[in-house]
């Protein structure tokens, strides 16, 4: 037995050196990754504290003052008369209008593709696993170019709809009923009177739990980043989601942008506020669902 | 988490399945209509966001602005547009870049949370790396452009001393795959690492076992056994990251906003093919570079998906 992790326990004489060079390989390896991963986050979490001045001036990871977070606070509601609020309230609104639409479409669509038999069946599963993998971006123009077709540009439906189409969510409800759903239990619920939609609805769905929450999770946190179709579909400030709201509020800071930014409070603590309640949601959910995650990424590409 | 309890929340969730077969014959006539009554909505939406703009797009691509057919004319058009070949070539650098990158740490970093560490400790290692997945998209960007600022950032010492003394020198166009190789790799990597280490778990230990006894050290074991039973993974991975990594657009367009235009706004293919939409109006033009990334995604994951026997879809 050489150096594992039954070794660790137990080393060996011999193999004392050579485990000590590879287990400072190891160290350094993952310290280097946390400080590159963390740092950022604790510098934008310090940044809102300082002035634009102090954030040059003093230590990165200094902390400043309370006092310059509510000054940070009031410039940023101040902006565009507290447009920030009405930024987050689209965001919520598109992320959980789709959130809803893609719930109720997907999860039936995989239990019905897992478990039951229809012509087309085959298909609908071979188109949904291409136009998972499809660049989604690619399809944003033309998607443009439909919803203006039907007059939709501008509505709340131009956001909702296409984000509520969501195959990854179809696939990994698929995945989950096909492999983890005792059919006897079906039957047996077939057999005891229950209709189709009562068996999906009393056995199937309440069972279902983890995969409901995890399309939840990754549909609302893809919406709530979405940028690409907002920016293209919504022409006016008082529509934007949040995260088109920072790229304009990214072209009102003087630091990158200095004609546009003039007579603005909008500086960098500014900014990096306003980035921290972007995410805040997110970071929220993100803490929440942590264990959940860590199995649950998984069942996307699991096929035994 | 313990390893017991990820094993007993993978098994919840489905991971180790146990394939049942015989599906009980129903009548197929109510059990027909039963399916289509639940895949409708999916359906509906399947055709209006995924079908029709892909028709449309073809269409387009293939048409002019009157609707008359035009052959390959707007591909010949975009391809002999002076920026069209940049653009290609520099997502070209920056996938070769972020690939090697992210599949290279993200094993590497699994295998040795999954052999030197306590489950414990590994959780914790592994939520501190996905952390930063939460601040995907703009926010990402926003947060980069400070940290690559020498005046304001942490990592000042480290910019000045590979002689990038100021914000302009940074964003010097030649840097921009690296910087944006650097973002996605912040926010992403995270979350591919909980996959590999998710995916390794799901290797019977009697298999490391064996491997012990024939004398396998962690490395050895890792290169042999482990990273090849989790190749499947590593191919998903692989499309995912290929498949953002085409369609980059947000990026690119808040780095050029900050360069103040020093670097191009048609620096992607995504950012040409919206300048083309947008500034001139030239709808099918868009549409045929839109045509050439999904060609160029979808032949990707082709050929990943039918080397690895990802995805199959099986039936009876």
């Amino acid at each position: 037995m050489t150096s594992s992790t039954l070794a660790q326990r137990r080393p060996t004489d011999g193999r004392r050196a050579s485990r000590f060079a590879s287990t400072l390989i190891v160290v350094v390896i993952l310290a280097l990754l946390v400080v590159f991963f963390v740092l950022p986050v604790i510098w934008l979490l310090l940044a809102p504290t300082k002035t634009a001045g102090e954030l040059i001036s003093q230590f990165p990871l200094s902390f400043g003052s309370f006092d310059q977070v509510g000054a940070a606070w009031q410039h940023l509601t101040a902006f565009q008369d507290g447009v920030i609020f009405v930024w987050l309230k689209n965001s919520a609104i598109y992320s959980a209008g789709s959130l809803v639409l893609t719930l109720a479409t997907s999860v039936p669509a995989g239990y019905a593709l897992a478990l039951t038999r229809f012509r087309g069946r085959k298909s609908l599963l071979t188109i949904t696993l291409v136009v998972m993998i499809m660049p989604s971006a690619a399809l944003v123009l033309p998607t443009f170019l439909e919803l203006n077709l039907f007059g939709l540009i501008g509505t709340v439906w131009s956001i909702i709809l296409p984000f509520s189409f969501y195959p990854f969510g179809v696939y990994l409800v698929y995945i989950y009923f096909s492999t983890s759903l005792p059919r006897d239990l079906l039957s047996a619920a077939r057999i005891d009177g229950c209709n189709e939609w009562q068996v999906f609805w009393s056995i199937a769905l309440p069972l279902a739990k983890p995969v409901v929450g995890l399309i939840a999770f990754f549909s609302f946190v893809n919406n709530w980043n979405n940028f690409f179709l907002p920016y293209l579909v919504l022409p006016n400030s008082d529509q934007f989601p949040i995260q088109v709201g920072l790229n304009q509020l990214l072209s009102s800071t003087p630091s990158f942008n200095p004609v546009a930014g003039k007579g603005l409070n909008i500086t960098s603590p500014e900014l990096a506020l306003a980035i921290i309640i972007a995410i805040l949601p997110v970071l929220i959910l993100f803490l929440f669902s942590q264990r959940a995650l860590v199995s649950g990424m998984l069942a996307g590409a699991t096929k035994e | 988490m313990t390893t017991l309890e990820a094993d007993r929340l993978a098994t919840t969730i489905g991971i180790k399945p146990s394939r049942r077969r015989g599906v009980p014959r129903r009548r197929p006539g109510r059990a027909g209509l039963t399916g289509y009554l639940f895949v409708s909505g999916y359906t509906l939406f399947l055709i209006a966001f995924g079908i029709v703009p892909t028709g449309y797009a073809i269409y387009l691509a293939f048409t002019n602005d009157r609707g008359q057919f035009t052959g390959l004319g707007q591909f010949i058009k975009v391809v002999q547009d002076y920026r069209f070949a940049p653009a290609f070539f520099n997502i070209f650098v920056y996938l070769v870049m972020w690939l090697v990158l992210v599949i290279v740490v993200t094993v590497v970093v699994a295998v040795i949370l999954r052999a030197r560490m306590r489950p414990g400790l590994a959780a914790a290692f592994r939520f501190v790396y996905y952390i930063p997945g939460a601040l995907a998209g703009v926010a990402s960007v926003l947060v980069w452009l400070f940290m690559l600022d020498p005046a304001v950032s942490p990592a000042s010492g480290l910019l000045r001393a590979m002689g990038l003394e100021s914000f302009a020198a940074v964003l010097a166009p030649a840097n921009l795959p690296v910087i944006l190789v650097l973002i996605a790799f912040w926010t992403g990597a995270g979350g591919w690492i909980v996959v590999m280490y998710g995916a390794l778990n799901n290797i019977p230990d009697e298999v490391l076992e064996a491997a012990r006894m024939d004398g396998a050290g962690p490395w050895k074991a890792a290169w042999h056994i482990q990273i090849p039973m989790i190749r499947k993974w590593i191919v998903y991975m692989a499309i995912l990251a290929f498949a953002a990594g085409t369609q980059l657009f947000v990026e690119p367009q808040l780095l050029q906003t900050a360069s103040l235009g020093r670097v191009s706004s048609t620096w992607s293919p995504n950012q040409l093919a919206y300048v083309y939409a947008f500034q001139y109006g030239d709808f099918n033009g868009a549409a045929a570079i839109s045509l050439f990334l999904l060609a160029l995604g979808l032949i990707v994951a082709a050929i990943l998906v039918s080397r690895s026997g990802l995805f199959k879809v099986d039936d009876e």
